[in-house]
């Protein structure tokens, strides 16, 4: 399988590989895939909260090379965005930058999954500290 | 001393053509040229003369009498026409035939073919080791069954199957025993006779031969092996096989099966060195790195391992400068792992993460350090990032974590 230049320098010199704290609340983490599928990613945003813009994106991969490509270029892109921006990102522009062949669109759409992951779960922990914080004083339901 | 690259490591896909079979061959391109049906001038006889000798080289080789040998394109023609022949052959006999799920896709495919033509196939599931067990064997065989294809050694993981004591179960059950020996002939010892064995598909290009030609070998004595020809013509090859013979093909596979048997002890030797070598190199410089299929029967050139929570494919990319092959979905078309890994219950994601390694002839120890070595460097790399790696570092059991699967997956 002929790789594009793109691809190649992502697997060789990856943006954004590592891990930010899951426990941070402001840190959004999503995992995606499965080890029998041959792809599992994991996609980190850390969002400011004064701003809503994401300050740092990381992520680790297991998978092929265009899987690695399609999760370093959304930390890529993700970084500067607003998370709406963020919710924007297509897998089908990941295809293109990437100029990923048909057989590896699935890889794209699993980084598109990532995305949504993180930000998901990044949203479900603000609702739960505005929840927090409201019901200090309501008596804790059984 | 540096090594040349791109280092080649896949030497169970097919071989380079010894140059001593090359020498063989050439005079048959050009100068005896004949076509051996021809049977009333000098160039028929040239290359009838030619193909005997062939035969005899490769009938050495297998332990069988020359008659025995029909020239075939290559293995997988030779798997269909065994199966395929004698299924249509012995139908009255009975319609079930008894194979496994690890053998190569002509064998299976031409199974399924079989199904399709009201055949009864049982495919034997294989022992964590690769192995088939004999009593699952025995349990399966019914009077209907006419037919055993099981394979000597397998292309992906090397195991060798327990021939001698299939080649004993067929014969006290009087069920025509056929293996598909292209990985084992030329390699390890095998002789049709001590192995009991009535058909085998071999091929002259896993064996420093030439590709497009191979053979089956056909009993003649004890019992008397009947085949329905697959291919209709001018009833070449006592009538098994038509169509006009590539002499020179024949003439470069007989050179390279007598290589094989003269040069087998010493090329072993070196082999299966080398092949721990590398092997213990790798263990050296990683953990959970585990080898697929049993140790102690497989062949001396093979390795096939499996590092644990590195996509095959992207290791691949790794080692671009070296040719060798992965179990891993993404190198397939099919985008399914190896049907063979996942067979010893290994887990789909190990078959995910797998390498074969095939050594061969023309194997150095410098490239087989070089070749581990950087795989050791790569995993590395790939596992710092690895969400698979870092989740078992964290003490999280991967086979009891939920994991979201969507879309094609």
């Amino acid at each position: 399988m002929a790789y594009s230049n793109k691809v190649i320098d992502h697997y060789e010199n990856p943006r954004n590989v590592g891990s930010l704290p899951k426990e941070d609340p402001n840190v959004g983490t999503g995992l995606v895939g499965a080890p029998e599928c041959g792809d599992v990613m994991k996609l980190q945003v850390k969002v400011n909260p004064s701003t809503g813009v994401i300050d740092d994106a990381k992520f680790k991969t297991f998978g092929c090379g265009s899987a690695i490509a399609s999760s370093s270029l959304a930390t890529e892109w993700l970084k500067g965005k607003t998370v709406d921006e963020a919710l924007a990102i297509k897998n089908t522009d990941i295809v293109t930058e990437l100029s990923l062949p048909p057989v590896k669109i699935h890889c794209s759409v699993l980084a598109e999954d990532a995305i949504k992951a993180a930000i998901a779960d990044y949203k479900k922990k603000q609702d739960t500290t505005a929840g927090k914080s409201a019901d200090t004083h309501a008596q804790p339901t059984a | 001393m540096a090594v040349k690259l791109p280092i080649y490591m896949d030497y169970h896909a097919t071989t380079p053509v010894d140059p001593r079979v090359v020498e063989a061959m050439l005079p048959y391109f050009t100068q005896h040229f004949g076509n051996a049906a021809s049977r009333n001038h000098p160039f028929g006889w040239e290359a009838e003369e030619a193909v005997d000798k062939a035969r005899k080289q490769v009938a050495d080789l297998i332990g069988a009498n020359a008659k025995e040998i029909v020239f075939t394109s290559g293995a997988t023609e030779s798997d269909n026409l065994a199966i395929k022949g004698a299924a249509e052959m012995y139908r009255e006999k009975g319609n079930h035939i008894i194979t496994c799920v690890t053998e190569h896709k002509a064998v299976i495919d031409t199974c399924k073919r079989l199904e399709k033509d009201g055949y009864r196939v049982t495919y034997l599931p294989v022992q964590k080791d690769g192995r088939i067990s004999l009593d699952g064997l025995r349990a399966a065989i019914s009077d209907k069954t006419i037919l055993i294809s099981i394979m000597t050694a397998n292309n992906e993981i090397g195991v060798i199957q327990p021939i001698a004591e299939i080649g004993a179960i067929a014969k006290e059950k009087g069920i025509l025993f056929h293996t598909d020996a292209v990985q084992a002939v030329g390699k390890i010892p095998f002789n049709v006779n001590d192995l009991k064995v009535d058909m085998a598909s071999i091929s002259a290009h896993k064996m420093y031969g030439p590709k497009g030609v191979g053979a089956l070998y056909v009993r003649r004595r004890n019992p008397r092996v009947l085949l329905a020809p697959q291919i209709d013509g001018g009833g070449h090859e006592r009538g098994m096989r038509s169509g006009t013979l590539n002499v020179t093909g024949i003439v470069g596979f007989g050179k390279a099966a007598e290589l094989c048997r003269l040069e087998m002890v010493a090329d072993t030797a070196r082999l299966s060195a080398l092949r721990d070598r590398l092997n213990a190199r790798l263990h050296k410089g990683l953990d959970e790195i585990y080898i697929n299929g049993s140790t102690e029967h497989r062949l001396p050139h093979n390795l096939n391992i499996s590092f644990a929570y590195v996509e095959g494919e992207s290791l691949l990319m790794g080692i671009n400068d070296v040719a060798v092959s992965s179990g891993s979905a993404c190198t397939s078309a099919s985008l399914e792992p190896s049907y063979v890994l996942k067979a010893l219950g290994a887990g789909d994601d190990l078959a995910h993460s797998s390498i074969r390694f095939g050594l061969g002839r023309w194997s150095t120890e410098e490239e087989v350090d070089y070749v581990a070595d950087k795989l050791t460097n790569v995993v590395t790399r790939l596992r710092e990032m690895s969400p698979l790696y870092e989740l078992a570092k964290e003490g999280v059991d991967l086979s009891t974590m939920q994991w979201q699967t969507e879309g094609q997956h």
